[in-house]
């Protein structure tokens, strides 16, 4: 019984590494659309993902550190990206990202 | 003896949750590095990593509850604000990229948006 505990243990902390090592791979391939994106907006499509991806880091860190402060981390990530992205569009498409003119 | 064996089978569920979650995110990036235009890329990179993050949300979510007993309410805050952020933000894009600079990339369709814009920017030249 013991033994089966500590494998399904080894199985849960290999499997953490692996996919650290998965998003490590998909945010140097994000970077890669970021910086030779041919517009701006695949440039925000880039960057918006590339939030994602430190989302679940900041997950898969609390898992490897068995720590629970992570969690204001990744709520707090994910405000500001959706502000970000907000920001980027508004400036894409108008130029200004506050103004008065509401069409 | 029943502790031991819940144990080994959240174990389990969370590597798989942890697993795929990871695997919809690396989908997601291969779709934004792959794909040939602006909106197919934005489909890749919003409902694939949607789906990514939250899988790994829940997975830290469950070892939390098994490792120190903690519901964690902010992780599932999180996961709702995902679903309910990352399409708003996606929508905004492809209307800014629309919009400005970016063509669709099929040629033969017709472009049914750029219609309704130049019909509504023509009624409110008329009304004013």
């Amino acid at each position: 019984m013991n033994e089966l505990l500590n494998l399904s243990e080894h199985i849960l902390k290999f499997s953490t590494i692996l996919s650290v090592i998965g998003i490590a791979i998909s945010l140097v391939l994000l970077l890669y659309r970021m910086l030779i994106g041919p517009s701006n907006a695949d440039r925000a499509v880039a960057l918006d993902t590339i939030g994602m991806g430190l989302m679940g880091l900041a997950a898969l860190l609390s898992i490897i550190l068995s720590s629970t402060n992570f969690n204001d981390v990744i709520l707090l990530i994910g405000i500001l990206l959706f502000i970000g992205t907000l920001a980027i569009a508004k400036f894409l498409e108008k130029g200004v990202i506050i103004d008065r003119n509401l069409d | 003896m029943i502790e031991t064996w819940t144990n080994i089978i959240l174990n389990i569920i969370i590597s798989f949750f942890i697993l795929s979650g990871s695997f919809f995110l690396l989908s997601s990036s291969i779709g934004v590095v792959r794909f040939p235009d602006v909106y197919t890329r934005l489909h890749a990179a919003t409902k694939a990593s949607t789906l990514g993050i939250s899988g790994i949300l829940i997975g830290t979510f469950l070892y939390l509850y098994v490792a120190h007993s903690i519901v964690s309410g902010k992780l599932l805050l999180a996961i709702l604000f995902t679903f309910l952020t990352v399409p708003v933000s996606g929508h905004m894009i492809s209307r800014a990229a629309h919009r400005k600079e970016v063509k669709p990339l099929t040629n033969n369709q017709n472009d049914e948006y750029e219609e309704a814009l130049q019909k509504s920017m023509k009624e409110t030249a008329r009304k004013k």
